[in-house]
């Protein structure tokens, strides 16, 4: 694959992602009247915590080229970028957001729990670092059943305060397992600022502490993270245990969809824009010689492709009362009272 | 049947269903040599470092990675050491393998049994003597199980394994060293408890450490008139309300004991049942709302006993 392809397949799903996202937002509007908004008086399509990773397209995407639908990832609350970089289908996708009885998760879970088992995408996490020592976990699995497949680790910049992060980390290098954990560093923890609240150098030289060997990639280069976690996944295919990468990024959206973010400097949010992955990739994409024309189009069937999302879901139907009962355990089944 | 202890009964069903069952392993602090209470003793001689796994003092991690490892095809088997350190993997437990099959809408399982010793043993004091069944009672997803013999060591321990689900398997630490007879053919289902005593004019509802002084308290209330029949529920999810609610309607006396602390035990749970389907007097009998002391004065009070038993029964009579 020239270069020129390869970006543009990159795009493609990086624009995938964006156009879910930003159709997501609009549908959730009203759907938490939380941040001292007032809920609509029409019901939000997309109820409760929307997580936008609007912005860190490019840390997905480039990390998720590496895998196969065999390979595993754990993923955090602001999960549809790895989800659909992964392989799921934007219309389950979709319609799991919607509540649907189509969607990934049959509507048990929404946006905050998205999972599709089927290519390997073991669950979105509603606790900051859970995912860690469950990747491990599933890791450690592979190694003992002897099955070649590696995990990715998708977790926050907030995550590293946590245990989980130390015991999953120091887990996964005692027992040499296939794991590429990746810190997708977007600067903030919630809605505070993660520099000031981390002692020390952060999260690379935590891992390094550990014996982690890693790299830092500009994670709005969808290019360099590519690279970056071509050469580590290829490390740890070839049996050298876990690695770490941790991708600089930056969040555009607030905590939430209905979350403006105004607590964050004006100036910096403006800064960040400039350094937009889709932005930054067509230009390069351009310098290749790729036509705007082409790059429209990829915008155009991204777009067009959520766009039959949306309506595929809103067509969806619900779950039924009874189906809150099923798939809790088999133990005991039927006696939830 | 064979002469066994309740940690060997526990060792033989691990052992027994680890020899046909190569996705089963075994992982938490110091099981190597045989776990802090010999529960584990043998297994990872005869099965290898790989399957019983000795880890870090890491208890997130343990549960955190046994849910990753059922999610990718095996079955974990989790030691804790003693229920109060689990507290540290709680996230784990409740929010990570109790939700996992049903917020995922169903794509998987979580095939584990998580060890979680209870109770007072040894003066162990406040940190290490909980018996906190009731807060996994209370979680949806869970099974929780409190194995009182030798014999259901083994009958549920094998259960557990079998059952598909994220069990919580609590062995008493006062238990390890009881000894009797143990039948390794005899199958145990979830959910069924078993009359240790019959009577006709009480039911002592109880179960784990509770069942013993509650038959010694049976035998005292005989010799003074009084039939009690003692049930030992042996799960306390999915519990056996079928067999409570028949021996209750026959004795229309109803007194729940455990060693936990009562105030929200679940023994309120089996009080309250009782009393709306047969409205029949009931009665608790468990720990006050202290935390477990250290000296022998103090530990008592927390303790379960005959006498306190005794009294408590009588008091339907007086």
């Amino acid at each position: 694959m020239n270069s020129a392809t390869l970006l543009l397949d990159l795009y493609r799903t990086m624009a995938r992602i964006r156009a879910f996202e930003n159709a997501a937002e609009i549908a959730s509007q009203g759907g938490v009247a939380a941040w001292g908004l007032a809920a609509n008086a029409k019901p939000a399509l997309v109820r409760g915590p929307l997580h936008l990773s609007t912005g860190q397209e490019a840390v997905a995407v480039g990390v998720c080229k590496h895998l196969s639908r065999r390979d595993l990832l754990t993923s955090t609350h602001r999960g549809h970028g790895h989800t659909l970089a992964k392989g799921a289908s934007v219309v389950t996708m979709m319609c799991e957001l919607f509540g649907r009885a189509t969607g990934t998760n049959q509507g048990k879970g929404g946006s905050m729990h998205i999972a599709d088992f089927s290519i390997g995408m073991l669950g979105a996490n509603g606790v900051v670092a859970a995912g860690i020592p469950i990747a491990v976990g599933a890791a450690h699995a592979l190694k003992i059943k002897r099955e070649p497949h590696v995990v990715a680790c998708f977790f926050g910049d907030g995550a590293v305060n946590r245990g989980p992060f130390l015991e999953g980390l120091n887990w996964a290098q005692v027992y040499e397992l296939p794991v590429l954990f990746v810190c997708e560093d977007n600067r903030i923890s919630a809605t505070t600022p993660t520099a000031p609240m981390t002692a020390g150098e952060g999260a690379t030289a935590r891992a390094r502490s550990l014996g982690l060997d890693g790299l830092t990639v500009d994670g709005n280069d969808v290019t360099a993270v590519h690279d970056a976690a071509q050469t580590l996944i290829e490390q740890i295919r070839a049996g050298g245990g876990p690695r770490f990468l941790h991708a600089l990024t930056y969040r555009f959206k607030g905590h939430v969809s209905v979350d403006p973010g105004t607590y964050r400097d004006a100036a910096e949010v403006e800064a960040a824009l400039l350094s937009d992955p889709l932005t930054l990739a067509r230009a390069k994409l351009l310098g290749l010689g790729v036509t705007a024309g082409d790059v429209d189009a990829v915008d155009a069937a991204a777009h067009a492709e959520i766009a039959a999302a949306l309506a595929a879901a809103e067509a969806a139907p619900w779950p039924e009362p009874a189906d809150a009962y099923q798939d809790i355990a088999d133990t005991g089944a039927g006696t939830w009272r | 049947m064979a002469l066994m202890t309740y940690a060997q009964a526990a060792a033989t069903a691990l052992g027994d269903l680890m020899r046909v069952d190569d996705t089963v392993v075994a992982l938490g602090e110091d099981l190597g040599r045989g776990g802090v209470f010999g529960q584990y003793r043998g297994l990872q001689a005869e099965f290898g470092a790989q399957r019983v796994i000795d880890t870090p003092i890491s208890e997130a991690g343990i549960v955190g990675a046994a849910v990753g490892m059922a999610l990718a095809g095996l079955r974990p088997v989790v030691e804790m050491r003693v229920i109060d350190f689990a507290l540290c993997a709680i996230d784990e437990i409740v929010n990570q393998a109790a939700k996992n099959r049903f917020m995922f809408g169903g794509q998987g399982r979580v095939p584990l049994v998580m060890r979680l010793p209870i109770g007072i043993w040894s003066a162990s004091a406040a940190q290490h003597s909980q018996s906190l069944e009731a807060w996994f009672a209370h979680i949806p997803g869970l099974v929780v199980v409190t194995p009182a013999t030798p014999q259901d060591n083994h009958g549920l321990l094998r259960a557990a394994l079998a059952s598909g689900d994220p069990v919580v398997y609590m062995e008493h630490k006062e238990l390890w060293g009881t000894q009797a007879e143990v039948d390794t053919d005899e199958v145990i289902a979830l959910g069924k408890a078993c009359t240790a005593r019959a009577g006709g004019d009480l039911t002592l509802v109880t179960w784990s450490r509770g069942v013993q002084p509650s038959l010694d308290a049976a035998q005292v209330l005989s010799d003074r008139g009084i039939s009690a029949e003692v049930i030992d529920l042996r799960t306390l999810w999915p519990w056996d309300r079928d067999a409570v609610l028949a021996s209750c309607a026959r004795t229309k006396r109803l007194l729940v004991v455990h060693e936990a602390v009562q105030v929200a035990g679940f023994g309120a749970e089996v009080a309250a049942t009782v009393a709306e389907a047969l409205n029949i007097p009931v009665k608790r009998l468990g720990a006050p709302r202290i935390p477990v002391g250290y000296a022998q004065p103090l530990e008592n009070e927390s303790r379960l006993s005959v006498d306190k038993i005794v009294t408590a029964a009588k008091g339907f009579f007086a």
